[in-house]
């Protein structure tokens, strides 16, 4: 049975078409590159640049990554806004493990850090960041993790990745990149920090090693 | 699969790892971030079996269990079945057909906890049994040391007291030797329990000798409402010899905590001014005691196995 992936409407041109399709290896098992450390930066740029005008230029956003790569990109973010603009955004991160609705059927699990920066979101713009965007049950959990810290002014939502088969009404705000998926493949986001490379790659079906 | 806490040495390195981990996380939410309530085990029941009196332990483990959303029934063994002669059996198994997901017991027999492991489906978390062992303690202790110094391994920690009758020594013993510190034992030798030469720690009479190297000194309560007969010749005599008062205090290296469970006798095991003093750790304890008890019930509750224990 093949999947179709049901594409999100996405309103943004794909600016980074140059580069998908490209094998790492000639072996057609192993996983694809479709954005490369070059490319992965300027997405990251557009999304900052998308930010700024989005939010009319960035005052009152919180940036709050989801463990462990989201709160890598929401630092990239920040620093690219800080380029860019020399606004400081502060960024922190944001558990949401507890508030899984798929916890009974795993074992339990161990906790990432939750980091409210300034201790408070009552009043701001919150702009939850994750490295790729699936079935929007993170999100539904973030959504929820935010409801028990406060009161933010508004939720936008940011993911590097948008990879299609959503099963919640969910929706990002700034798209990295989309790319059609079928249920069997996986994605693969790679930073610096934690992999050692930067790369966003496609592979075929797999066991995940972290949480999506 | 259910799992349960009984002793301190069902927990390997890695499992007592992630308790302590998951607890810190846990105090980061609800100190920093303020949550007061999560809703990880929401529609999960715990029931806590107190046959034996409590403050301390009964009400943190509750607030642990209310502040995971579960289901929270508290039974005392006063006015219930017990004080009509009901076995702890027949309480397990009325328990068993109610349904509840798992068992916190305190109890005055060594042993209890095994037993209602054996009959109940759910987990079983030891809060205590006679004079055998009190995991959850054992942790939240560990759990201050490495807030106090940052690290566990290689720590020289000294227990000091009645470890004849502390089940909470016993814990600490087994839960730091896995954690990788050394622990030395100071006791008169009538409040030493036969075998301690088996237990893995030193085992010393000289207090004096013991304090300029301890990083940590625990502190025990002389239970003395467990004592059937003279342990020691007189109280003086033994606040003069194992109790902690400012000089021997002041023998400890600059970063050295004082540990003491509660209750304290102040002016026997120790003095009101350590108890109260920079180096003491008592208050911090109680409150670690509730993030340490969250962390336990969630990682043997919360997934669809758990994660910790032993599943004997």
């Amino acid at each position: 049975m093949t999947a179709v992936p049901d594409r999100p409407v996405s309103t943004r041109p794909d600016t980074e078409r140059t580069v998908t399709d490209r094998p790492v290896t000639g072996d057609p098992t192993a996983a694809r590159l479709v954005l490369d450390a070059a490319a992965l930066s300027r997405v990251v740029d557009r999304m900052a640049h998308e930010l700024l005008e989005k939010t009319g230029g960035g005052e009152g956003v919180v940036l709050l990554g989801i463990p462990t790569r989201g709160t890598t990109l929401a630092r990239r973010l920040a620093a690219r806004v800080l380029a860019f603009e020399g606004l400081v955004v502060p960024t922190g991160s944001l558990d949401v493990t507890m508030y899984r609705d798929d916890l009974r059927l795993r074992a339990a699990r161990a906790l990432e850090a939750t980091d409210i920066p300034a201790g408070t979101i009552d009043g701001a713009l919150v702009v939850l960041v994750d490295d790729v965007l699936f079935s929007g049950r993170t999100v539904r959990a973030a959504l929820d993790a935010l409801a028990d810290l406060g009161r933010p002014r508004a939720v936008q939502l940011a993911a590097l990745v948008d990879r299609g088969h959503r099963e919640l009404p969910v929706r990002a705000d700034y798209v990295g990149k989309n790319i059609p998926t079928s249920l069997r493949e996986t994605v693969h986001v790679q930073l610096l920090e934690h992999d050692g490379v930067d790369a966003v790659l496609l592979g075929p079906a797999r066991a995940r090693t972290d949480a999506p | 699969m259910n799992r349960h806490l009984l002793s301190a040495a069902d927990l390997s390195l890695e499992d007592a790892t992630l308790v302590l981990d998951t607890a810190a996380e846990l105090a980061d939410l609800v100190e920093r971030a303020t949550v007061k309530k999560l809703p990880t085990l929401r529609g999960r029941t715990v029931v806590s079996l107190f046959f034996e009196d409590s403050t301390r332990t009964k009400t943190s483990f509750e607030l642990a269990a209310k502040r995971l959303s579960a289901d929270v029934i508290s039974f005392a063994a006063k006015g219930s079945s017990v004080s009509k002669g009901e076995t702890l059996k027949d309480t397990a198994l009325t328990l068993e057909a109610m349904g509840c997901d798992a068992a916190v017991i305190r109890h005055s027999w060594s042993g209890a906890p095994v037993n209602l492991s054996r009959w109940v489906k759910g987990s079983v978390v030891n809060a205590g049994d006679g004079t055998h062992e009190h995991p959850t303690q054992a942790l939240l202790d560990a759990y201050t040391m490495r807030q106090r110094h940052g690290r566990i391994e290689g720590l020289k920690v000294t227990i000091v007291g009645d470890v004849l009758h502390s089940r909470v020594a016993r814990s600490n013993v087994l839960l730091l030797r896995t954690l990788g510190a050394d622990v030395t034992l100071v006791a008169p030798p009538t409040l030493l329990p036969v075998g301690v030469d088996a237990w893995p720690c030193e085992v010393s009479y000289d207090l004096d000798a013991q304090l300029p190297k301890s990083d940590v000194v625990m502190m025990l309560r002389v239970q003395r409402e467990r004592m059937g007969a003279a342990y020691f010749p007189s109280v003086r005599e033994y606040s003069r010899r194992y109790g902690l008062d400012r000089a021997r205090a002041a023998r400890l290296p600059d970063d050295a905590v004082v540990m003491h469970h509660g209750p304290m006798v102040r002016g026997m095991e120790i003095a009101s001014e350590v108890a109260d003093g920079a180096r003491s750790t008592i208050t911090e304890q109680v409150a670690n005691g509730v993030s340490v008890r969250m962390a336990v019930l969630y990682l043997l509750l919360g997934g669809s196995e758990s994660a910790i224990g032993s599943s004997q």
